[in-house]
């Protein structure tokens, strides 16, 4: 049928306000709607990536209008893995959230959850740059609202500071697609993608400066370096699911600049040589530098883990800036991993919460029953550090086999090797301090409130996260062999952009008639 | 066996002992024996293939793209180490089942220890050199759990992170210099590496490629100036200690040199490089061991020394020196382990490994006695004992050996490692066992059941066999020294006896083994010498040096994150600013292409107020009311600039827009003090000032550029306003776009506003149900209000303009889709109607009034939009498709139904839903304690006739 690459958007758009509407006051209802909406959305999610496979571009005109003068939204085999990605997140995550009883201390939490889905389904799916403005909101509002869901000072304190800085994206993303427009007339990616090119050498300061300025805007999203004041505080005060869940945006960045920059501007594009070709291959080494260092430095344990996922995104943009079909290939490995590593260390902290007065890192009493969360951890520790046998380390390897060619692969390499060491020693220290001098501490009476252990389904949730790690390290192969294809595609844009330009929709013999 | 399944035996098995554990110890020691045993004869049923020179191979592809496969491979040396780990693992098993008490978690242990073996194995029977860093971390992190597994214990601990830190550090290390390596060679396949000797040793990267291989081998097999990490690893179970670092894990190192030999050696930097840290390492370790009183660490340092003497032998490049390493792995594995676990049972029983508590076990401890003596005396190079053999291979060697143009410096190296090597076995022996029996061992010190001492006793009956009978041993020494060779060199002839006659080598050992027992006579004096001198603590350094980094981290993260949004303000600015002028500055102008327009008065007049807002705002924002209406007039203006610009629908919007806004702003306002407090330093607001001026004039300067230039080709606004009424039904293009052309946009856009409503709403929430609630009560206004809350007036005047307002609101919707307009705007303006109620009567009695909660309002508005543009599925078109037709309804004239009313109807509501809710929620945080719901529309009501004195506040009781 042909709506399905609509319905990532549409059923959680439509599931949520039903919540709101009609389940608002009972929790039971709100948790089976939600589970339910999350399954549907594995299976079709799975269909369009099994679609997608071939190669094949899936256009979808929305109200009948062709491209460039209406919204489309293209399924090809990036957007729907990616997409097939957040369904798998989500339904872990959510399973966690119920588990742990999350999503009980605030209101609205899966008509949000199911919001900010929509807004991430909707920013992987579009086909249009100010439609991809739209979701960025979308889940901009909705993840402010996770974020701060069940209160508290220090939480709505680092709320405040995620949204007005995103906000100052989406300023930002408007002055871009402000200037893109004026440059080009359209907002289409595709027709950008053909129009980009007919700029001439003699007028070329518009066009650079929309392609940094929108460049900037992703990298905000994916929390590049200095660009990422945003995400420390946030994702470690935010509840532990939601945090998780956030695992995904960070990689909506990164997918949005992926998208424009192989597709609109390339690097061969001579229009905006010499900008991010050049540029961003730096700061992404000094996103996985300060990484490290924040790891190494940080004095909570959530916090370590958010400066762990700066480090991991500036591993996934290093993979992106070499602008090669093999160092897409690795980026998009490295992303699964990244996805699921930093979400499975977020619940795994939520657990950790459980059994803690707080995160600070420091000897506290043992609790009974936190010889399985430390292997937990011990395990999203070697996720996330790309130690083996996980898929950390095999996304590393990708990404060093990829950067061989760069220019600055000395840099490249020393800085990701050394950085891998620091967090190494970051998380280890990190480990023993928490989980094993515990077993020198005297146990004492003051014992942390919720002391009592999470809800099977909270472990289920973390357990089957791990198992993805697993099976994206054993299937590896598979795995990379697809990506390695992805961006091949990637490199070739024409069935992408033929698609997209060629298909014809309401009206469409006036407009060959202008 | 498949050696899949030799590799994989272990890892299955690990997740047998932590099943087992419930059901006791020697279950849980029996399975994990059984599985090793199954692994073991798994790889013995390979032996004769191997025997006969054979290489057995397996694989499968892994991540081919990459070059990492899955290809197992056992040869001679693969087959050699795999027996050591397998069958000094089965002793070590048996071992651990009576070392470990009843507290310990032996289901843990025994899991680490299979994970360890698994790993190891995996090391020895890699083919593909990446597979085999995969290994390779895999023992690090075992090794860390298992150094760590005395969690109370600090040194346990530390010893462990050490030992992660050091090991993990040559891991990544070596993962560059492997990946070096397979670029050159161009496979990562061992059996295509080996093969390609010129090819890697003639490239540029050799160099680097090899130092950093090094790396991982020194780190791993604890050469100086890394060698600091084992004795603190040390820190673990004394099987731990036997098994990992000394007997397998810290030989991974040498493996891998071995491994590597045919291609990375003979070249002068392998040669320097290798013989010099083996020689250092041997030399110092046997020296630190001399004078160390704990059992453990003496033999830690014995086993780092020996460790460098097998390095040095790698190191000389020559054939010979290979298979003296490879007789010396076997005999140093078989008699330091049993000594290992000698001091184990010592201290198991006589509750201390300091040597200078102990003496005159002898005759506590026969058993002990016998084995940990045989197996010292063949460390010390005793004749008729293994350590004898290989100590006079290795003199022979170095004899031979030549290193910086001093022929000498080789062999006296070598003679006085060994000579340290035999003084400190000697003292083993002397200071442990023989003197008189004491009356003050911390406990009474006997012989361990069988289970303890019979694992080392087999292990010393191999070293006296070898010892003794060196023939027996010759075939697979030889064997296995040809797979270290490959291709490269011949294997030598030597054959291996106890009498060599009067050789040079004969010379180096009786001159080590005189000279130890010299040391040992004038031991007292040297250790008085040794204390007093000043020696580098490896440990202290090491810790230092990760406390500086720490420090170094927290000083460059800590303030840099420091929570101080101004400054992430800043840094975006001026990030922006720079990357943006870049672009700008490496690019070309091209000319304009459009004229500017003429500046009328008018327009000069909105700008100048424009302007004279904005500055106002800079200089007057403290004062929080004033700066919300020069907001307005800033809002106002832009709405002007629409007008003037000729889109009312956008002034309409905007209008309504700053209407709502300015209200909830009010109402939030509410809550704060009028003023804001000076918190920033005049330097601070002088980067302010200098950031945003700069941010300014670039906004400025490239909305100019943009202004007076056409687009690259015709913007596709030309489609939309020659479409608009053809395809959707509607002559005013805006909205067509909003509902028709980009619907989907705006489906998106009510969705944020609608989420924006649920999000304020459960925010007051969250904060009336904490601990905000109780100041939000009692608070005391800082203004003086009203005494009349709910004038007469404003309410008659609000409610007679209610059904106007609704009106308008209904005409401003129906004549959207035609004229300016659309359900935004009425959806707004219905909005300003019902909040004009709240402010007339105040929220208890509007609120009460209410039918429809807001939540249902939005979730319906929603929906409906949503569903309409699912309606278009049913007609076989996509998402949002609209249709319209024209309709003539008795007495109306002929007017137009267009999907997209039903689509502006979904907008409409939602936009009422989101403003009233959001402004319900700021109500509900309003309410005071003091203030009881009004139950009259009017505070003063004349026809009521009853004084209202009790419910209302008076100003003086509620003022300043």
């Amino acid at each position: 049928m042909m709506h399905w690459i609509i319905a990532p958007v549409m059923l959680p758009a439509l599931l949520a306000p039903f919540i709101v509407l009609a389940a608002r006051h009972h929790i039971g209802i709100q948790r089976v709607m939600s589970l339910a909406g999350v399954i549907a959305l594995i299976g079709i999610a799975a269909g369009l990536a099994v679609q997608a496979a071939d190669g094949t571009v899936t256009l979808y005109q929305t109200g009948d209008w062709a491209a460039p003068f209406g919204i489309v939204l293209v399924g090809d085999r990036l957007s729907t893995i990616m997409v097939l990605l957040t369904a798998v997140l989500a339904f872990f995550v959510l399973l966690y959230a119920i588990g742990s009883g999350w999503d009980d201390r605030g209101r609205h939490f899966h008509a949000l959850f199911q919001f900010q889905l929509m807004g991430i389904m909707g920013a992987f799916l579009t086909g249009d740059l100010f439609n991809l403005f739209v979701f960025f909101e979308v889940l901009l509002i909705a993840s402010y609202g996770l974020m701060i869901h069940g209160g508290g000072n220090t939480r709505l304190r680092a709320g405040v500071q995620y949204v007005l800085f995103n906000l100052l994206g989406s300023t930002l993303f408007l002055f871009a697609l402000g200037s893109i427009y004026a440059e080009t007339g359209t907002l289409n990616m595709a027709d950008l993608a053909q129009r980009a090119t007919l700029i001439g050498a003699d007028a070329t300061v518009g066009i650079r400066v929309a392609a940094v300025l929108l460049l900037l805007v992703f990298a905000i999203k994916a929390a590049v370096v200095p660009l990422h004041f945003w995400l420390p505080s946030s994702y470690a005060e935010a509840p532990g699911p939601v945090a998780a869940l956030f695992a995904i945006m960070t990689k909506v960045g990164a997918y949005a600049i992926i998208r424009v920059y192989t597709m609109i501007f390339p690097p061969q594009l001579e229009a905006t040589a010499g900008l991010h070709g050049t540029w961003l291959l730096p700061v992404a080494l000094v996103s996985v530098a300060l990484g490290a260092i924040g790891v190494l430095a940080a004095r909570k344990l959530d916090r370590m883990v958010t400066f762990s996922v700066i480090g991991s995104m500036g591993m996934v943009l290093v993979a992106i800036s070499l602008f090669t079909p093999q160092g897409i290939a690795a980026a998009l490995y490295y992303m699964v991993h990244s996805t699921l590593a930093a979400a499975t260390l977020f619940l795994i902290v939520d657990l950790v919460r459980h059994s803690r007065r707080d995160m600070v890192l420091g000897a506290q009493p043992p609790v009974a029953g936190t010889a399985l969360v430390a292997g937990l951890f011990f395990a999203g520790a070697i996720a996330m550090t790309g130690l083996p046998p996980l898929s950390g380390f095999l996304g590393k390897l990708l990404v060093l086999d990829a950067a061989y060619d760069s220019p600055l692969m000395v840099w490249t390499w020393a800085l990701i090797l050394g950085a891998s060491l620091v967090n190494v020693v970051g998380f280890g220290r990190a480990g023993s301090v928490v989980f094993w001098k515990a077993k020198a501490v005297p146990p004492s009476d003051d014992a942390p409130a919720d002391a009592a252990p999470p809800h099977p389904l909270a472990f289920v949730a973390v357990g089957g996260l791990l198992a993805l790690l697993v099976a994206h390290t054993v299937f590896a192969g598979a795995v990379h062999g697809y990506t390695t294809r992805v961006a091949a595609g990637l490199f070739a844009p024409s069935p992408y952009v033929d698609t997209v330009m060629d298909t014809p929709g309401k009206l469409s013999e006036s407009k060959e008639g202008e | 066996m498949s050696l899949f399944i030799i590799v994989a035996l272990p890892f299955l098995g690990a997740l047998l002992p932590g099943l087992m554990n419930t059901a006791g110890r020697a279950a849980c020691a029996g399975v994990t024996f059984t599985v090793t045993a199954a692994a073991l004869i798994g790889l013995l049923t390979n032996a004769p293939a191997v025997l006969s020179g054979q290489v057995v191979t397996a694989g499968f592809e892994w991540l081919p793209l990459l070059g990492l496969n899955v290809t197992l491979m056992l040869d001679g040396l693969g087959f050699f180490f795999a027996c050591l780990i397998l069958g000094i693992g089965l002793l070590i098993i048996t071992y651990a089942r009576f070392y470990l008490s009843r507290d310990d978690n032996m289901g843990e242990f025994f899991t680490y220890l299979l994970l360890f073996q698994g790993a190891m194995v995996g090391i020895v029977l890699s083919d593909n050199i990446l597979l085999l860093l995969v290994f390779w971390e895999l023992t690090s992190l075992s090794s860390f759990l298992l150094i760590g597994y005395w969690k109370h214990l600090p040194e346990g601990r530390q010893g462990a992170r050490m030992a992660l830190t050091v090991t993990g550090m040559g891991g990544l290390a070596m993962i560059g210099g492997m990946l070096m390596l397979g670029q050159i060679a161009g496979s990562y396949d061992l059996s295509v590496i080996l093969q390609n000797r010129e090819a890697i040793q003639e490239s540029p990267l050799y160099l680097p490629a090899l130092i950093l291989i090094l790396l991982g081998c020194f780190t791993k097999s604890a050469q100086f100036p890394f060698h600091f990490w084992l004795p603190h690893a040390m820190a673990a179970p004394t099987p731990v200690s036997a098994y990992l670092h000394s007997a397998t894990m810290v030989k991974a190192g040498i493996f891998l040199m071995a491994r590597m030999w045919p291609v990375l050696s003979g070249t002068p930097e392998w040669f320097v490089i290798v013989t010099t840290a083996g020689l250092v390492t041997m030399v110092l370790g046997a020296v630190i061991a001399l004078f160390k009183h704990d059992l453990k660490a003496l033999l830690a340092f014995s086993t780092v020394s020996h460790l460098g003497l097998i390095t040095m032998l790698l190191g000389t490049g020559t054939a010979f020196g290979a298979m003296a390493a490879v007789f010396h792995i076997l005999n140093h594995a078989t008699f330091k382990a049993a000594l290992f676990m000698s001091a184990g049972i010592v201290d198991h029983e006589a509750h201390t490994r300091d040597i200078r508590r102990l003496g005159g076990l002898r005759r506590l401890m026969p058993v002990t006695f016998v084995i940990a003596t045989l197996a010292a005396l063949s460390m010390a190079g005793i004749p008729l004992l293994n350590g004898f053999l290989s100590k006079e291979m290795m003199l022979e060697e170095a004899w031979r050996t030549e290193l910086y143009g001093a022929p000498w410096l080789v062999p006296a190296l070598a003679t006085l490692g060994s000579l340290f090597s035999a003084a400190y076995c000697f003292r083993l022996i002397g200071h442990t066992f023989l003197g008189p029996v004491r009356d003050d061992y911390p406990a009474r010190p006997h012989d361990p059941g069988a289970g303890m001492w019979l694992p080392p006793a087999i292990l010393v009956v191999m070293v006296v066999v070898i010892g003794i009978a060196p023939f027996l041993a010759e075939p697979f020494v030889k064997l296995v020294t040809a797979s270290v060779l490959g291709e490269a060199a011949e294997v030598p002839k030597a054959y291996f006896k106890i009498w060599h006659g009067l050789v040079p080598a004969l010379y180096m050992s009786i001159a080590a083994v005189v000279g130890g027992l010299i040391v040992m006579a004038i031991f007292a004096p040297m250790l008085r010498l040794w204390d007093a001198a000043p020696r580098p603590e490896a440990k202290a350094i090491f810790d230092r040096l990760i406390a500086a980094v720490v420090r170094l981290a927290e000083r460059i993260a800590l303030p840099l994150h420091n929570g101080a949004f101004t400054r992430y303000g800043a840094v975006f600015a001026v990030t922006v600013f720079v990357v943006g002028y870049y672009a700008w500055s490496t690019g070309t102008v091209g000319p304009a292409t459009r004229a500017p327009q003429p500046a009328d008065p008018v327009a000069i007049a909105g700008w100048l107020m424009l302007v004279a807002a904005t500055l106002g705002m800079v200089f007057l924002h403290r004062n929080r009311l004033l700066s919300l209406i020069l907001i307005g007039i800033v809002g106002l203006m832009v709405s002007v600039g629409f007008v003037f610009f000729s889109a009312p629908d956008l002034a309409m919007t905007q209008i309504t827009v700053e209407v709502v806004t300015i209200i909830l702003l009010l109402l939030a306002l509410n809550f704060l003090p009028n003023r804001t407090p000076i918190e920033s330093t005049v330097l601070h607001r002088t980067r302010d000032a200098v950031v945003s001026v700069a941010g300014g004039l670039a906004a400025t300067a490239l909305a100019y550029h943009y202004l007076l230039r056409d687009a690259v080709v015709t913007p596709i606004s030309e489609f939309h306003l020659a479409n608009s009424y053809k395809g959707g039904g509607g002559t005013n293009v805006v909205n067509v776009i909003l509902v028709d052309f980009r619907g989907f946009d705006t489906f998106g856009e009510i969705i944020v506003l609608g989420i924006a409503a649920l999000l304020i709403y459960a925010l007051t929430e969250a904060l009336l149900n904490g601990p905000v609630r109780a100041r939000l009560l009692n608070r005391l206004p800082d203004q003086p209000r009203a005494g009349d809350m709910h004038p007469m007036m404003m309410v008659i005047l609000t409610r007679v303009t209610m059904p106007v307002v609704l009106m308008v609101g209904f005409f401003i919707f129906l004549r959207g889709h035609n004229e300016p307009g659309g359900g935004f705007i009425a959806g707004l303006v219905v909005s300003i109607a019902v909040v004009m109620q709240y402010m007339a009567s105040g929220f208890g009695w509007a609120s009460a009034r209410l039918r429809y909660p807001y939540h249902g309002i939005i979730g319906t508005g929603v929906l409906i939009a949503g569903l309409t543009g699912i309606g278009s599925w049913f007609v076989g078109k996509p998402f949002m498709t609209t249709d319209f037709t024209y309709v003539r309804i008795p007495p109306f004239n002929e007017f137009e139904l267009a999907t997209a009313m039903l689509f502006d109807l979904g907008v409409f509501l939602t936009v009422v839903g989101a403003v009233m809710l959001s402004l319900e929620s700021f109500s509900r945080l309003a309410r005071r304690a003091h203030m009881p719901d009004v139950e009259h529309p009017m505070d003063i009501d004349p026809s009521r006739g009853d004084p209202p004195v009790a419910s209302v506040p008076t100003p003086a009781k509620e003022g300043v």
